[in-house]
Order: structure tokens, then C-alpha cells, then sequence
């Protein structure tokens, strides 16, 4: 930032008369102010590493989760989750979740994938 | 079940991990009350340990232990998690339960996760395999010393959410997180570093994982540690305020916080106001103080000084976590030793203050409040500031944090960080509407309804349960590098495991590694040359000086130099000198008190040293007299034959010989005399004879007709114990 000097006793102004608990409660109220934002970006966005670790707690192994994560992520599919495309694969092939998986990592499945959720 | 006399045995821990499962999730928080230790009352203490390393001091007050109510932290990571688990069954004996294992250079870097055992560079990397042969062992040691131990990592990086969902399943209890640390120190883009936050928090309070946050590298990279302060309560704000929305429970939020200054500043002036500002505004959460690593350098016993202020300071307000920093830390990846000094350090000074605010109260009016209150106030200005800005994206954009200026001033030397750059920038993905993933503490957006809305709080049964519900769906890894394993590390230094070949080390089995403290009467530049010359003429590899300092500009500098040791020592080639049988203190002073044992001294022949055996005679010295044993001390230069006729008249039970000179054998001569005078006049069955000197030891007295020898280092305890079970011994064959 800009250099400027130290203007905390003009600043403070508006906090003089404050009781220590109520600067305190107005402390946590620009805090929360300050972090809605960021939840909000959090609950409506996903990221690679999002996708892997929902893949490793479907019973995928770190290698298979990067694998599948990458090619679904070359194929747009990630807004979907990585966890719903296996889950689709299984449901609709009648196979186990790991199979899925296996399935989508090998390539087999890839563009039922990207046909039936780009028709959603 | 380990045993305190053998060895942990690494291979066996290697043994099946595939199929090992954790005992137990979710941090553990220590047993804390008064309690009764001895005579000593302790009132912020917990439970002692089933076994345990007590201080030295401990040895005048019946081996007591007094564990403190903080979790006690130690950081271990060496590179090689092999050696870091003996370490950590060290620490656990003096004190620590909570085990840090810190992560190798580039891990935050790395776009996944890290499989099998590598060897690390100022830390391990972090894996499935690592993790569950160290938290087996911690199992074992827990149990050992009767104490749960936390076990630790960081949750940090570009793959943040699949570290935190690997420990939730490997049983870690506690990480480092903190979005702000990825922002601010490994320019990982701010964006991406927050999504992946609200993840990792989600799993990590699934987890029970208590999480403590990155603040505290604030003070370690601003230029004036002491003028963050009120930025550290904006961090430590956003970063507990984000995480508990994103689910960890309060009393799961632990702040990083460390005493921002260090001696020469004016150390509690500066730290204790900024510890009070910090614990009245985050009375929710919990504190974990760290000790200042900023102002380190290379000596051990200044770190140490600093590390005690800043224990008064946890003292004086709180600390549920109390971390240790190595005195060491300043000049290399921490050693053995350092790890078990800063937990003694800790250990003597938070039971030393004791229940210190029973007896001190901190002023709530003047400088302390004042200062306080004005950190808080900064503090909330730089909050307003952000809003103002338009929020924590655009103030960081703005070189807003790190800024060397107290806030408000600025001097325009922040970090500044774009929104749209750094590792991982422009990797986030907006969830679409049917958006979906069918696994537990999953955070954010997920139309889990569309298949079934009677699992929406439970996703996992769309699946029939995920990891965190069933431990066997888990693909474990053993190893994916044939030239870099656990394995090949201990093939190489397997001599040294087998028990008959021994070598120093300060961190890896076998490694050599030696210290020599020295000191040369000159300036410092020639003293380091001299140094490491020294070091070569001792035939160490290596040499180099890990400290200097002056005593004076010309008349001398202190060096430590380190080196490598390259020989072998053979166990069995060792000749090992009698091991002393002692009893303890009460032991024998309740059996001296029953038996009236009265024992005549002196020096024997022409021989006047008498430092010795006044130290094994004197009270003050610790001597037998200590233990309620009185004696005639005849002095020096003692005829043979005035010992036993000075026991007969007194009617004492022990002659204490000293003989000091060797020359022309003098002193078994003297032995087999005093022998000889006493068989002569009838008493030796009754007396104990016991000679002692420089060259005197145990067998070379027994074997010229003594009870007993003594030599170099010899106390009075010893002495007053083979009395004990002299006599006793000689009660019974009486009866």
C-alpha cells in the first residue's frame, strides 16, 4: 500500500467511547462482513484437488483419483463432480462405484459422460 | 506392548501397515487439575506419566515428574521418518504430547498426493505410508507412557482437501490450516486457496482434527516483528471466523500465536500487552503459543532465554497448546537433543510459575491496558480498511499485509498478490446446478436430492458409505520408488540396528555426526579457522563451525564446530565398569535410622589427599553423613593399623580406606593390609572394609580383600547403599 504516515490517533475517533466488549463485538461483526464473501465463493465453486479428494474417499487411490480427475477436467465435466460422473457411470452400467471409476480412468466411458450431462 | 529397556523395533512397524487401522480419531486434549505430587501441590498440571524422563533436579525430590495442563508440542522432522519415530518416543518420555511432523521442501507445491517413503529435505514428504507407520508407533507409545499423543501435520498447498481427507483416515489429530499462509507465503492463487480451504476445514472437523492457523508467520517475515500486531488479530479473525463457517467447532480453533519480540528489545513490554489484546478479543478459541523463532541465531543459550520469557507469557495470560522450538533451529534442521531440551525447558519453566496468577495480578489500568486496547483498536482499523477496500481479495491485491508499518502506517513493502495469478491460478470451477458428490463432510453446493433427497445431510449412503465409514474401501500404496524407500535406508545402516555396533548421531542412525566446544585466545575470524583445523587433526569429516562468538574482540572467541566421526564402536570391545547398585534416599535413611552404623575414615599410609573421601563423608557434599551414618574422620596419613583399632574402640561397623597413591602399588599393599590387621585382631567378620581412590575400582579392591572399591565418581549415596546391603547381609548370616 501507499506509503503513509501513522494516523491512528485521527482514525480512532469513531472508537474512543467504545467499551472493550463492544469494540470487541464490532470487531467480530466486520470480520464476519469480511468473510461471507469468501464462504460464498467457497460453496459455489469446486477445484481439481475438491474432485481427488472426493474420489479418494469413493475408494480411489491417489494415482486413480489424479488420473480421473484430469481427464474429467479436460472434458469440462468438473461442474459436474467428479464424484456424480463415477456415480452416474455405476448407476447406469448396473457396475460397482471402483469399476466406474476404472472405467472412466481407461477411457471407456468418457463420452457417455459428456453426452448425457451436456443434454442435461 | 513397548517396554521402556528395549528398542523399538522399526521393521515390525513397517510390518502389515497395509491392513492397520488407527485406534482412534480426533484430538485429545490433556486431563488437567490439581494435583498432589509428593509433597507438592500443583494446581495447572495434569496427570504424570506411567514412565517417564524426569529433570535432573528431580533426583534430591524423589524422581517426581509434574506434568503441566498445556499439550506440550514438539516438531519432528529430520527427512528420514524412520529415525524421526525414535525421537519421538524420546520426546514423549520428557513431556510431549503432541508431535509435529513437518513437511518437505516443495510439498505445498505438489498438485496431489506423495505415495510411499522418501527420503525429505528439512522435513518428510508426507504419506499414506509415513503417516500410518508413525501413527502406529505413536500408538504404541501412548500406551507406554500412559498419555494419548496428538499427532500433526499441515493442511496446506495446492492439494489441501485430499491432505485433510488422508488424515481424517490415517488418524491425525491435528493440522495447520490456513488459507492466508497459501496466499501471503506460497503465492498459491488466493481464489483457489480459499475454495480448497472450505473443504479441508469441512473434513478436517469431520475429523475432530484441531486446527491451528498460520498468523504467526506474520512475525516471522515482517522486518520489525512487533509492528504486525494488529494485523496478526485481523489474520487470526479471518481465518477462525472462515473456519467455523465452514464447520470446525470453536473450541477446535486453535491460534498460532507467538510473543512477537526478543531480547534486546524490552521483551515482555512488547509481547505481554499484544498477548493480552489477543486472548481478551479470541476468548472463544483456543491459544497455541509458539515460542519466537525470528530473532534466533546460532546460540542455544540465548534461544533458550527467549523461549523461557515467552513461557512466563503463557504463564501470565493462557496456553492450551504449548510448543517448543529447538535452541537449536537458528543454525540446522533441529537434532535429538535440541527436541528434548526445549520440552525440559518447557516443562521446568511452566511447572516452575506454577499457579503464578495466585499469587500476581496484570493491571487493568495504565500501560498495559492502554497498549492493549490501542492494538485492538489498530486492529479493527485495518478491518474497516479491507471492507473499505472492497474486501480481503482486493486488499491483498493491494500489498495490504506484511506491511513492515504498524497499521495504520504503511511503507508500500507488503506482498502484494493478484487475484488472477499465482501456483493454481484460474483452476476453480463453478459447480452447476446438479453439481454432485456422494461422500461425507463434503463442503458447498450438493444436489445430492436428485437421486434420493432422504440422504441430503448423509451423501455417503448413495454410495453405501465412504471411506470415513468403512476404513477398508481405502487403496493403500506401499511404495512407488524403487531407488528411494524406507527400505533401502535401512538396509544401509542395519549394523547399527543389530545392537553390537555403536556411532554417535545427532538425527539419523549412524550418521557420526559430533560437536566440539571450544575456545581460542584470539579474534573470531582466525579462532573459526583454527576451529575447523582442530576438527580435521581430530580426524573428523566435515568440519564445519555452527557457532562464534566473541568473549572479547581480541582476547577470545567461543566456537562449536560439527563434524563427522567415521569409526565403528564395537560393543563388545567396551569395557564396561561395574554398574553401582543405589537405593534410593528414603530407602536408606529409614534404614540407617534402625541400625545404628557408625563408620571410621581417613587416608590411608603417607597419602594426604583428602578431597575425595570428604566428599563421600560430608553432609554438605552429599557424603553418607547425609543419610544418618555417623563417622570418625581420622584424617590423613592414617597407620593401617589405627583403623582397626579406631573401630574397635568406637565399636564401628565400616572403615572407609582412601588410598590415593598407586606408585610401587602402595595401594594394594595398604589393602592387604588393613585385611590382614583385622583378621589378626579378630574382627574382620564383623567389618565392612571399603577402600576408594582415582585407581581404586570395585575389582581390583575385591580382589586384594576389600568388601568393596569405590573410584572417580563416586557419591555418597553409592557408598551408603552397599552399606545397606552389607550389613543386612551380614544380619542375616549372623542369625
Amino acid at each position: 500500500m501507499k506509503e503513509r504516515n501513522d494516523d491512528y490517533s485521527k482514525r480512532r475517533t469513531h472508537l474512543k467511547k467504545m467499551s472493550d466488549e463492544e469494540l470487541k463485538t464490532y470487531f467480530f461483526d466486520l470480520a464476519n462482513k469480511l468473510v461471507d464473501p469468501l464462504v460464498d465463493l467457497a460453496y459455489r465453486n469446486t477445484s481439481k484437488s475438491i474432485e481427488r479428494s472426493v474420489l479418494l474417499r469413493m475408494g480411489f487411490s491417489s494415482i486413480e483419483a489424479k488420473a480421473i480427475v484430469n481427464l474429467l477436467d479436460e472434458h469440462n465435466l468438473l461442474r459436474k463432480g467428479a464424484g456424480h460422473c463415477v456415480y452416474k457411470i455405476a448407476k447406469t452400467f448396473n457396475v460397482s462405484i471402483r469399476d466406474a471409476g476404472l472405467k472412466i480412468e481407461d477411457g471407456t466411458h468418457l463420452n457417455y459422460l459428456v453426452e448425457v450431462f451436456n443434454h442435461a | 506392548m513397548l517396554k521402556p529397556n528395549e528398542k523399538l523395533d522399526i521393521r515390525h512397524i513397517l510390518d502389515d501397515l497395509e491392513h492397520y487401522t488407527p485406534k482412534r480419531k480426533g484430538w485429545v486434549w490433556r486431563d488437567v487439575g490439581p494435583q498432589q505430587i509428593g509433597p507438592f501441590v500443583y494446581q495447572q498440571a495434569s496427570p504424570s506419566l506411567k514412565n517417564y524422563i524426569p529433570l535432573m533436579g528431580a533426583h534430591s525430590v524423589g524422581n517426581i515428574d509434574p506434568q503441566p495442563d498445556s499439550v506440550i508440542t514438539t516438531e519432528i522432522a529430520s527427512g528420514r521418518f524412520e529415525d524421526d519415530i525414535r525421537r519421538m518416543r524420546m520426546a514423549a518420555y520428557h513431556g510431549a504430547d503432541h508431535v509435529m511432523v513437518i513437511r518437505t521442501a516443495g510439498q505445498s507445491h505438489f498438485d496431489g498426493l506423495l505415495e510411499g517413503s522418501p527420503q525429505g529435505i528439512g522435513g518428510i514428504p508426507v504419506t499414506r505410508k509415513q503417516l500410518r507407520a508413525q501413527r502406529k508407533a505413536l500408538d504404541l507409545i501412548e500406551e507406554e507412557v500412559g498419555r494419548p499423543i496428538n499427532y500433526h501435520s499441515y493442511v496446506s498447498g495446492v492439494a489441501g482437501p485430499e491432505i485433510a481427507v488422508l488424515f481424517t483416515e490415517e488418524g491425525v489429530n491435528g493440522a495447520h490450516q490456513d488459507p492466508q499462509y497459501n496466499v501471503l507465503y506460497r503465492n498459491i492463487n488466493m481464489v483457489r486457496s480459499f475454495v480448497d480451504a472450505a473443504e479441508s476445514k469441512k473434513v478436517m472437523a469431520y475429523g475432530e482434527i484441531a486446527q491451528i492457523d498460520g498468523a504467526h508467520n506474520a512475525n516471522a517475515t515482517a522486518r520489525d516483528a512487533w509492528k504486525v500486531m494488529p494485523e496478526l488479530l485481523v489474520q487470526h479473525a479471518i481465518n477462525s471466523v472462515f473456519s467455523e463457517k465452514c464447520g470446525i467447532k470453536a473450541e477446535d480453533i486453535c491460534l498460532s500465536t507467538v510473543p512477537p519480540a526478543a531480547p534486546p528489545t524490552p521483551d515482555l513490554k512488547l509481547n505481554l500487552p499484544y498477548a493480552v489484546a489477543l486472548r481478551e478479543f479470541f476468548s472463544n478459541y483456543k491459544m497455541r503459543a509458539q515460542m519466537n523463532t525470528k530473532y534466533m541465531e546460532s546460540s542455544t543459550r540465548e534461544a533458550t532465554v527467549t523461549h523461557v520469557l515467552n513461557l512466563l507469557i503463557s504463564r501470565l495470560t493462557s496456553a492450551d497448546i504449548q510448543s517448543t522450538i529447538t535452541p537449536d533451529e537458528g543454525r540446522n534442521v533441529p537434532w535429538h537433543i535440541y527436541n528434548i531440551e526445549a520440552l525440559d525447558t518447557t516443562k521446568q519453566a511452566m511447572m516452575g510459575m506454577d499457579d503464578l496468577l495466585s499469587m500476581v495480578n496484570l493491571k487493568d489500568t495504565g500501560y498495559l491496558h492502554d497498549k492493549k486496547r490501542e492494538i485492538q483498536e489498530r486492529a479493527v482499523l485495518m478491518m474497516e480498511e479491507i471492507i473499505e477496500l472492497g474486501g480481503y481479495f482486493k486488499a491483498v491485491e493491494a500489498g495490504m499485509f506484511v506491511d513492515s508499518g504498524e497499521y495504520p502506517e504503511r511503507n508500500d513493502d507488503g506482498i502484494k498478490r493478484d487475484i488472477k495469478g499465482g501456483v493454481g491460478k484460474g483452476t476453480v470451477v463453478l459447480r452447476d446446478k446438479d453439481y454432485m458428490a456422494p461422500v461425507t463432510a463434503h463442503f458447498g453446493y450438493n444436489n445430492v436430492k436428485q437421486y434420493n433427497a432422504s440422504y441430503d445431510n448423509d451423501p455417503s449412503q448413495l454410495i453405501d458409505g465412504c471411506t470415513f465409514e468403512k476404513h477398508d474401501m481405502i487403496q493403500y500404496i506401499d511404495e512407488l520408488d524403487e531407488t528411494d524407500n524406507v527400505y533401502l535406508r535401512l538396509d544401509e545402516t542395519e549394523k547399527y540396528r543389530k545392537g553390537d555396533i555403536l556411532k554417535p548421531e545427532v538425527e539419523w542412525l549412524g550418521d557420526g555426526t559430533v560437536v566440539v566446544d571450544l575456545f581460542f585466545p584470539i579474534s573470531k575470524r582466525i579462532a573459526e579457522a583454527a576451529a575447523i583445523k582442530t576438527g580435521q587433526a581430530m580426524n573428523l569429516s566435515d568440519v564445519e563451525v555452527i557457532h562464534s562468538e566473541p568473549l572479547h574482540p581480541s582476547e577470545g572467541t567461543r566456537i562449536q564446530i560439527k563434524g563427522k566421526f567415521n569409526v565403528d564402536i564395537k560393543i563388545d570391545e567396551l569395557t564396561l565398569p561395574e554398574e553401582m547398585k543405589v537405593h534410593s534416599e528414603d530407602e536408606v535413611f529409614a534404614y540407617m535410622k534402625k541400625h545404628n552404623v557408625k563408620v571410621i575414615a581417613g587416608t590411608a599410609g603417607n597419602d594426604e589427599h583428602s578431597v575425595g573421601i570428604r566428599e563421600v563423608l560430608d553432609i554438605k557434599h552429599g557424603g553418607i553423613e547425609k543419610y544418618g551414618i555417623t563417622y570418625t574422620y581420622l584424617g590423613t596419613s592414617v597407620p593401617i593399623e589405627k583403623f582397626v583399632d579406631a573401630a574397635i574402640e568406637t565399636n564401628s561397623n565400616v572403615i572407609m580406606m582412601s588410598t590415593i597413591i598407586s606408585h610401587d602399588d602402595i595401594h594394594y599393599k595398604n589393602m592387604h593390609k588393613l585385611h590382614n590387621y583385622a583378621v589378626e585382631k579378630g574382627v574382620r567378620e564383623q567389618l565392612i572394609l571399603i577402600a576408594g581412590g582415582t585407581q581404586v575400582t570395585p575389582e581390583i579392591a575385591r580382589d586384594n580383600k576389600m568388601d568393596q572399591g569405590f573410584g572417580r565418581g563416586t557419591k555418597g549415596i553409592h557408598i551408603a547403599s552397599f552399606i545397606l546391603d552389607k550389613f543386612k547381609e551380614m544380619m542375616d548370616h549372623d542369625n
